[in-house]
């Protein structure tokens, strides 16, 4: 992936790199310099593993590139969404279920690495319990 | 309502909207341009400032080369969709400021085919972002929309209810890119390109122009044939902190109104009007579920009363309340520095009783426009006959 990756790939399950605002106490993603709402300081801080699907959309048509870096194989629709970390804020990513019938507002997501090509990116997975 | 407006649109003009091979955006700029200062009566010569955009067709200032070089202040616009809105308000200002007495406004454009084309960079977005797949407008509307939709209840016949419209509308609209009626169940067949939204719910980047004279209570005295459409008022609003708007990479919690949810409620108060005196309007429909949501964001429904709405006829031009009564930017494609102006001269055509076929019955005595674009900007205006 060309530019920082927002992915953070430890020992325990993969997790996403956010700011914390010094001033405000306001969360935001991806990690910046400084807060969209005020203009604060912002630390690095790492999101939960979990969290729940706020609201989601498909992507029905390939996206046009650039900027899209477009898939080695066939375009395959994709579905992408908003996922809700408790008490933080939500995050935008791509969904690894891509069929709308699987896809409900509430269902509890996580986050995974998503290969794509040769880089690896982030996606949120339905969560089976 | 305010007792004496002080500005006015005397004339309007428009190039048709849709695909015009071999035909430049400037050209079609200049041609409604000249349909607007032949319907006001007004000269070029006479035309004291002009503001114009577009985003994708070249400078506005340019058409002198066609108009005549007059020396006249003439100022580009490039604000996205608000291209239009933004100018029709530098305008209005300019004229209560007592600089002048009467200018033009124009917007024009013509894109290439297909989704727009968007570099993160440009949107202060790291390159993953678009590598992605994430930089798509369509995918932050069918994601603001399927929230919406679960918040309040609106079942997806209400969007093909709004494209049907818009087709039947635009069939009856001369100037319209989209003139054949399409049933809701066409609508709902075709293919889906951002669930809930189907490829008949969403418009297409086209082309096409439009231009309005404008000018002091005064000045329309001196045209003889005038038939003023009163600006009751103008307003211009950007984003606040929190209001989900497109390429957000996050949201916080709390989510702020719209832009549109302040650019209608100023509008509104500097026109001394309510939104429920609105005889006839034009919101941005982008796609079928914007329509829904401007309705309920610029004040002229409730939240969740949009079903009612539409399975009863409501915003059809027989109706209550008569909606993008041209086919909006469904019937009319989105050439990006037209749309917002597009919607004014409808208004305007609405109000002088010129709209032939597709004409509000009853005499409609205020208008409203709304225009809303990306990254969060909305223009507002109040007309009055």
């Amino acid at each position: 992936m060309s530019g920082a990756s927002p992915l953070e790939l430890g020992d325990g399950p993969p997790r996403l790199e956010a700011g914390r605002c010094g001033d405000c106490g306001g969360v935001t993603f991806p990690l910046r310099v400084r807060c969209p709402a005020c203009g604060g300081d912002l630390e690095r801080v790492l999101l939960p593993p979990r969290g729940t699907l706020w609201t989601w959309t498909t992507q029905g048509f390939e996206p046009p590139a650039p900027p899209y870096l477009p898939d080695a194989d066939e375009f395959a629709e994709f579905a992408v969404g908003y996922v809700e970390f408790d008490g933080l804020l939500r995050v935008e990513g791509r969904l690894t279920e891509p069929e709308p019938e699987r896809l409900r507002i509430g269902m509890p997501m996580e986050v995974v690495a998503l290969e794509r090509g040769d880089h690896l990116t982030f996606a949120f997975a339905p969560v089976d319990d | 309502m305010t007792e004496r407006p002080e500005i006015a649109i005397v004339g309007a003009g428009i190039h048709p909207f849709g695909r015009h091979e071999g035909v430049s955006g400037l050209a079609m700029g200049v041609h409604a341009v000249r349909a607007a200062l032949a319907d006001a009566g007004v000269a070029w010569p006479d035309v004291q400032f002009a503001y114009g955009g577009s985003e994708d067709a070249g400078n506005a200032d340019t058409m002198v080369s066609d108009l005549g070089p007059t020396g006249l202040p003439f100022v580009n616009v490039k604000n996205g969709c608000a291209t239009g809105g933004s100018s029709l308000v530098s305008a209005v200002r300019a004229l209560e400021s007592g600089a002048y007495d009467v200018g033009l406004v124009v917007g024009f454009d013509k894109h290439p085919r297909g989704a727009f084309q968007n570099d993160p960079a440009d949107w202060s977005l790291p390159a993953w972002y678009g590598e992605d797949g994430l930089m798509v407008t369509t995918q932050f509307f069918g994601a603001k929309l399927q929230r919406y939709m679960h918040d309040h209840d609106i079942p997806e016949l209400a969007l093909a209810q709004v494209a049907e419209k818009a087709f039947r509308n635009g069939s009856i609209t001369p100037h319209a890119w989209r003139r054949t009626p399409m049933s809701t169940g066409e609508i709902l067949g075709s293919k889906v390109l951002a669930h809930p939204l189907t490829q008949y719910m969403l418009c297409s980047p086209g082309e096409g122009a439009a231009a309005l004279v404008v000018c002091r209570r005064e000045y329309v005295e001196r045209l003889p044939d005038a038939r003023p459409v009163w600006l009751r008022s103008v307003a211009f609003r950007t984003r606040r902190p929190g209001s989900f708007e497109v390429f957000s990479p996050s949201l916080p919690l709390e989510i702020a109104p719209s832009p549109s949810v302040d650019a209608a409620r100023e509008a509104f108060e500097r026109a001394g009007a309510a939104p429920a005196d609105v005889d006839v309007a034009q919101v941005q429909d982008t796609e079928s579920g914007a329509e829904l949501i401007h309705l309920a964001e610029c004040g002229l429904c409730e939240h969740g009363e949009q079903a009612e709405l539409y399975a009863t006829g409501a915003t059809a031009i027989g109706g209550r309340l008569p909606v993008n009564t041209d086919g909006g930017c469904l019937a009319n494609g989105e050439p990006v520095g037209a749309s917002g102006l597009r919607q004014v001269y409808e208004v305007v055509t609405q109000l002088r009783g010129e709209a032939g076929e597709r004409q509000v019955p009853g005499g409609p005595r205020l208008g409203f426009t709304h225009v809303y674009g990306a990254p969060g900007v909305s223009a507002c205006a109040v007309l009055s006959r």
